[in-house]
This record gives C-alpha cells, structure tokens and sequence, in this order.
C-alpha cells in the first residue's frame, strides 16, 4: 500500500479532529461533567490514533492513546475530571498539533511526548479498576441486551417464522493477537447458520478491536444452540462460548414497548432522537474534492470560455438570428458556471480561526493577562489558497495583540478599565474583497515611542517624523527591523518582525492597516481579495509580446516625452509629483532590444515605499486575467509571478513589479 | 507490460522515449517565449488551459536550431514536477520491445550524457532511449 496517496486525506482528517478536540477542550473547561464533549474528544483521539498507527506515526498514535485511556475514566465515571488533565490534555492537542504539522512539511511527525505521556499516567489510576469495571459491564449487558424496535420486531417477525433468537456470549482467550479476525470468522460462521441481528460492542467496534476479549451478538437462527457452540467452538483462539435463549418479552425495555405497539411510532421516534443526541452533529453534507481536480476543471471551463469568444465573434459575422441566439444563451449558461466553479474553491475561515481560543487562552496564560477572544464571522468565505497561508500572519498579530497590544492586569486597573480584556476576531465581505479584523480593548500604539524606536533604528528622519500621521506612524511597526518590546518574550519577539507579517499578506494580494486610539485600543485591519486566480490587470505590450501588471500594483499610467527623462548615475528617472522616480526599461528586463522614441508610455507602480516608471511599447487596456502558475521547471523565472491566457489562447506573462523594484 | 517506445527524429538520428511517460503529442501550437531562462526554453504553451513549457530539443542536444516544418512536433511528457515538451524534428513510429535488442552506452558516453540511458537495435533501425527528466533538469540559469 502506498500510505503517500492517503497522507493528503490523513492529514485533512487529523487536522479536523484536532479543531474538534481543541473547540471541545475548550467547552470541557467550563462544563467539566459534559459527556457529549467528552465523547467527541475521546472519539476525535481514538479516530487520530488508529489514523496515525496506520500512517505509522508513532509519537501521534502514543499520545492519542494515553489520551484516550484518560478520557475512559473521565467517561466512565471512574474518575473525574480534573483541571490538571484539561491543562495536560490542551498540551496534548498542541503537541499533536505541531506533529501533524511537521508532517505537513513533510516532516517525519516526531516529537518527544514522554512527558506529556507520563502526566496522563499519572492521572491514570494503574490498578485494576477499569479492568473490573468492564467485566461487570459484559455481564449487565449480556443479561439485558439493548435491543431497539427495530431489532426487536425482526426478532418477534423471526420468532414467528419458526426462528430460535439467542444471546451468544463469545470469550476470546485472554492471549488473542488477531481479535478483528477472530471476530470476523465467528461471524462469517454465523451468517452461514443464521442471521445476527445486533452485536455488543456494534460491529463497527469490534473492527477496530475496541473490546476487551468478550462480545455479545443477537442471533436468530434455525440452528439448535448446540451447532452454534460447536461452530464457534472450532474458530482458534476463542476460550468460552455461552449460548442463552432471547426472550423478548422477558426482557424489561422490550416489554414496555411491546405492551403499547399501538404507540409504535413515538417509539420510533424516540429512537431516533436519542440516536442523534449520541452522534455527534456532522457538518453539512460535503464530499472532498481533490484540489487537483478543482483546477483541472476550472482549467478546461478557462478554455471553454476562450471557445466561447470565437464562437461569439462567429456569431456575429454570420449573422443568423438562431445561432446569435444560441450562443446567448451558452453565454448565460457559462457565466453562471462560472461563479460556481470560482465558489468550489472556497471554504469557510473557520478552519483558520478554530485554533485561535486555545492559543488566546494559553498566551494570555503565559503572559498573565485575562483575556476574552470574540470571534465573529467565521463563516466568511475564502480562498482555500489564502485560507492554507493566512494563519501564520493571523497567529503573528494576535500573539501581539494579547501580548504588547492589551495592557497587564495592573495597568488595566489603574486605568479603570476592566481587568478583563477583549479580543475581537472578525472577517466579512466586502465588495469582492475579505477583511479580517484583529481588535483589542488595549492601550493602543504609542505614538511617540514608535517614532522614537524608528528614529533611533534610522528607519526616517527627524524631519519625516515630525510630518507623520497617526496611521503612518502605526505603520512603522511593519517596517522591517523594527520591534517595540521592551522586554524580548518568547512570544512575539522571536526576531520574526511583522513586517514578516505585511509582506506574506502583501503576496496574497492583500493590504493591511492599522487603527489605533490610545488608551481605547488597536484594530488590525487585513483586506484580502475574494480569490487568488482571478486579479484584475493592465494587459501591455513589450515589442510585439504580451504582458500582464496586476491592477493592484499600478499608481498610474502615464506619457513621458523624451525631454522630461532625467539622467541620474547612469539611471533614467523622472519627476513624478515632485518626486524622481527610477524608469526601468522593461525590455532590456525581458530580454528585447530598447526602441528609441519620442515618448514612451509608462506605468507608475508601487512596492511599499518605493516607486519606479515601467516603460512599455503599448498600453493595451484593463482586463480580469486568471492568474496560473509557471510550473515548478519554470519557478524562480525573474521578475515574472504567473502566467494568464489571454482571449485568443495565447499565453501571457504576469509581470511581478515587487520583484523589479527590489534591488 | 511489454515496454513501448515514441521514436522521433532529430536531423538523421533517431531518439525513443518511454511510451508511458508521453502525454501527448501536439503540432506547433503559439509559443510565449520566457525572458531569462535557458537557451533552450523555447517558452510556454496553453495546452488545454495548463500552461507548460515547452524545450528545444535540439538546441537542448547541441543541434542546430530550424525553422519549424509541417512535420515539426511537440511531445508533451508527464515528468516528476509536472508536464513539460520538447520540439522534435518529427515523431514517425511506436516501437515495441519485442522488435528490438537493448545495448547498453558506452560508460563514457554514459557520463556525458545522462539524458541517455541505452540504445535500442532493430532489424532496420537504431534508436537512443532518452530519459526526459533529465533534459528538464536545471532548465533556468541560475
């Protein structure tokens, strides 16, 4: 088995359960007696342990099982829940979490868990209580089977036909190696003599080996209970087998509902009920897709739609009224199927925001500071590309905002503010754009003290400093090499700046601001475009090629005659609104002959502070362009970001200004 | 499986590549030429909405660059990192192992050209078997 096709699907799936265990841990705190939150936890750790033991990561599969025999107890009733396990088990999940993670980076998933193993031990009693309490757990239940109506009338239908119901007991011998076998072989021998009705543990359970060496099944049978035995007898490693008659009116649960069958259908009723308050709520109806496939079909919808132009234009030289008609209508048609393709991409920020509580809780822990996290809008959707890369900016400005960004319990108070303080997440649309907002009831950014760092950093002169807004003097947290703490915490000065931040939300197509009040607080606010593929772009032309610039990138277009181009140390530059800006020639960039002319027609663009005048040979006009990647034989080209299909098939080239203007 | 190869023709020798690992084959469709990469990126194509580089073969292999023909062909290959073409001279046959003995290369002639891993005898015809993950290694100047 090749275990690299499903590490897609495991590590999907592990990071599912992860969030699932993480939200639950974080209910499970306030409400330590929540079985519901117990299961789900208990489950989401046996699903990633018989996950992680396939996948043969080892470190996951141990913890997730030390994790599992705790939370048994906690289910069970043994023992309670502690706030010393909560804080083990969130130690846990970030554990696992940073496993999973180096698995995703195609890491071996190794991390030394002893400790944390060691702290569940502890919680976990070592005598034999569990090991009791399951035995006489088998012997409840094999006295009273838990039937539902359903089981039971197939029982009483099978009675009535002339059919023998049992409850067989099978005993596996206490040195069983292959249990799953032993019990798919008992079963198969019993669906030769008869059918099996219901079986404790469920099916499902006794696949995955969740039993101890004991099983009950309901069988009916024409059989005598003398074959059975002998029949189970004879499958290896199976130590006692106990065959009892079933009677269903004997027994107390199917008695009530036997004496009312008239209220068959509240019965039923009640059966559902009670099976959907055990399972636990799955999300909408949803089948995963492949990325892969996703593009494969926006791809050959791309080339559809370029088909589609031509048989427009074919339209409209032959001018029939039928196919002019026709053609309308595929338009309508494809441009419908066109949001729908673009939406298949998109998935709810929620994935991103889910792992935000526990990391609030246990920095503001870290830090002593009391801090409440409101999220809202976690539905917002975006970009599975944008949602797999706005985490770590996200995770960056809120570790700042608990840790510079919301004062200290002490300061709070001689304040008067609250000594709680408020964390608020938010993401909406707007327009065709996604804002993400980080807000905090904080001191707000020292206005002076940022200049002063920046200053002494000799990030802008005395005279800039003086000319500052408010917002541009917040901006200078993201220039690079700038850090305002004080005191370094391991938290958010580890030398990785946000100007690490603004770029990674820069190359998402994104911007980000900054408000700010003193003594009120600080909102970071990200904008982020709806979807990565599609960007709006000036189309040029380069000699006889074809180039993209992205919109968001351009200032302006503008016509330089030759008089007004300025040599400066053998650069050409040019007065733009009083400023002289750099004028990069984008043929001798690409590789084709400079023309002399007149004038030239120029594009003013943009990255952070530094502006240049790209020269081209024409303007073409303004167009939505699908951006594509080069492929990974082409990455690293310089200064060109992707490439698009233009309307005639042919392919263009994107022009990556950030690149040019970095020297 | 009995191993199959794509024979295609450059000048007057003739070269084979593993039937399974070729994707297509496509007549000369529009090039987008790429600035600043290797001599022998020809550039990229829209094939079927993915754009792909395409090489020059024979600029690749140290032949003379031509003007492209009628026969002129682009194999498009399934590589390790993606889809990727070379232009050929023209792509005439499938041959099939059965047809052919397999002689190894010269160990000099092995260490210069890695691209090349044996070549293939017929009654009539001589091949060299090419291994295309090699020609698209170190595609751009670094």
């Amino acid at each position: 088995m090749d275990l690299n096709e499903y590490l897609g699907l495991f590590l999907d799936e592990s990071i599912e359960h992860l969030q699932a265990i993480n939200s639950s841990l974080l209910i499970f705190e306030q409400r330590l007696d929540d079985e519901a939150v117990i299961d789900q936890i208990f489950r989401s750790a046996h699903t990633l342990k018989g996950m992680s033991g396939t996948m043969g990561y080892d470190a996951i599969a141990d913890l997730t099982h030390e994790m599992e025999s705790a939370l048994d107890l906690v289910r069970s009733k043994t023992q309670p829940a502690t706030p010393e396990l909560i804080d083990v088990l969130f130690v846990a999940a970030e554990q696992l979490e940073t496993m999973v993670e180096d698995i995703s980076q195609g890491g071996t998933g190794k991390l030394d868990v002893t400790t944390t193993v060691i702290r569940l031990k502890q919680f976990i009693d070592p005598d034999t209580e569990s090991g009791k309490d399951t035995v006489k757990a088998a012997g409840t239940v094999m006295m009273n089977f838990e039937c539902d109506v359903y089981s039971e009338s197939v029982v009483r239908q099978s009675m009535a036909s002339g059919y023998q119901a049992y409850v067989i007991t099978v005993e596996l011998s206490a040195d069983v190696i292959l249990k799953a076998a032993r019990v798919y072989m008992v079963f198969d021998r019993l669906q030769n003599l008869g059918d099996v009705i219901l079986s404790n543990p469920t099916s499902d359970e006794l696949e995955q080996e969740q039993f101890e060496t004991r099983f009950d099944v309901l069988f009916v049978t024409m059989k005598t209970a003398e074959d059975i035995q002998q029949e189970i007898k004879a499958v290896s490693e199976v130590a006692q087998v106990l065959i009892q008659p079933f009677e269903v009116s004997v027994e107390p649960a199917a008695a009530a509902t036997l004496l009312e069958p008239v209220e068959e259908t509240p019965a039923v009723n009640t059966s559902i009920e009670t099976s959907t308050e055990t399972q636990t709520p799955i999300a909408a109806k949803t089948i995963r897709v492949n990325l892969e496939r996703i593009d494969r079909l926006m791809n050959l919808f791309e080339e559809f739609i370029i088909d589609r132009g031509r048989l427009e234009r074919i339209a409209a030289e032959v001018g029939s009224s039928d196919l002019t008609e026709t053609v309308e209508r595929i338009k309508r048609g494809t441009n419908e199927l066109q949001s729908l393709v673009l939406t298949l991409r998109m998935m709810p920020i929620e994935q991103v925001f889910n792992r935000f509580p526990r990391m609030v809780r246990s920095v503001s822990k870290d830090v002593g500071k009391n801090i409440k996290l409101h999220i809202t809008g976690a539905e917002t959707e975006l970009d599975r590309t944008v949602i797999d890369e706005i985490g770590d900016p996200l995770v960056h400005l809120i570790r700042n905002a608990v840790d510079h960004g919301i004062e200290s319990k002490a300061d709070r108070i001689s304040a008067g503010k609250p000594v709680e303080g408020n964390l608020s997440l938010r993401a909406y649309h707007s327009g065709n754009r996604v804002f993400i907002e980080i807000e905090d009831d904080g001191a707000g950014i020292n206005q002076e003290r940022v200049t002063k760092i920046a200053l002494e950093k000799g990030l802008l002169t005395e005279e800039e400093a003086t000319l500052l807004t408010p917002e541009e003097a917040a901006m200078l947290l993201f220039a690079p090499g700038f850090s305002t703490a004080e005191t370094v915490t391991d938290l958010s000065g580890r030398g990785v700046g946000l100007d690490v931040v603004k770029s990674k939300i820069e190359s998402l197509g994104g911007e980000v601001f900054v408000e700010t009040k003193r003594g009120e607080g600080t909102i970071f606010r990200i904008s982020l475009p709806l979807t990565l593929s599609i960007i709006s772009a000036m189309l040029v032309k380069l000699d006889q090629e074809t180039y993209a610039i992205p919109l968001t990138a351009i200032i302006e277009t503008t016509s330089l005659k030759q008089d007004v181009i300025l040599q400066a140390h053998r650069e050409k530059v040019f007065d733009f609104r009083g400023q002289l800006v750099p004028l990069i020639s984008l043929n001798q960039v690409y590789g084709l002959p400079h023309v002399e002319a007149d004038a030239y027609s120029v594009v003013v663009v943009r990255s952070g502070e530094k502006l240049a005048g790209l020269m081209v040979s024409e303007l073409i006009g303004q167009q939505e362009i699908v951006m594509k990647p080069l492929g990974s034989y082409l990455e690293g080209i310089r200064a060109i970001s992707g490439a698009t299909i233009l309307g005639d098939g042919q392919v263009a080239l994107i022009i990556d200004s950030n690149a040019l203007l970095r020297k | 499986m009995e191993q199959k190869w794509v024979v295609f023709q450059l000048e007057e020798n003739a070269y084979g590549i593993d039937v399974q690992s070729v994707r297509s084959i496509e007549r000369v469709i529009p090039i987008t030429r790429i600035p600043n990469a290797a001599s022998y990126v020809k550039g990229v194509i829209n094939l079927r909405g993915v754009v792909t580089p395409v090489i020059d073969l024979r600029t690749r292999l140290g032949f003379e660059a031509i003007e492209e023909t009628e026969e002129t062909r682009i194999i498009i290959a399934t590589l390790e990192h993606g889809d990727a073409g070379f232009i050929v001279d023209c792509a005439n046959e499938v041959v099939e192992a059965a047809d052919v003995r397999i002689e190894p290369l010269t160990d000099q002639k092995q260490d210069e050209m890695t691209y090349l891993t044996a070549i293939a005898k017929g009654e009539d015809q001589l091949f060299s078997l090419l291994e295309p993950n090699r020609l698209f290694e170190e595609i751009i100047h670094a």
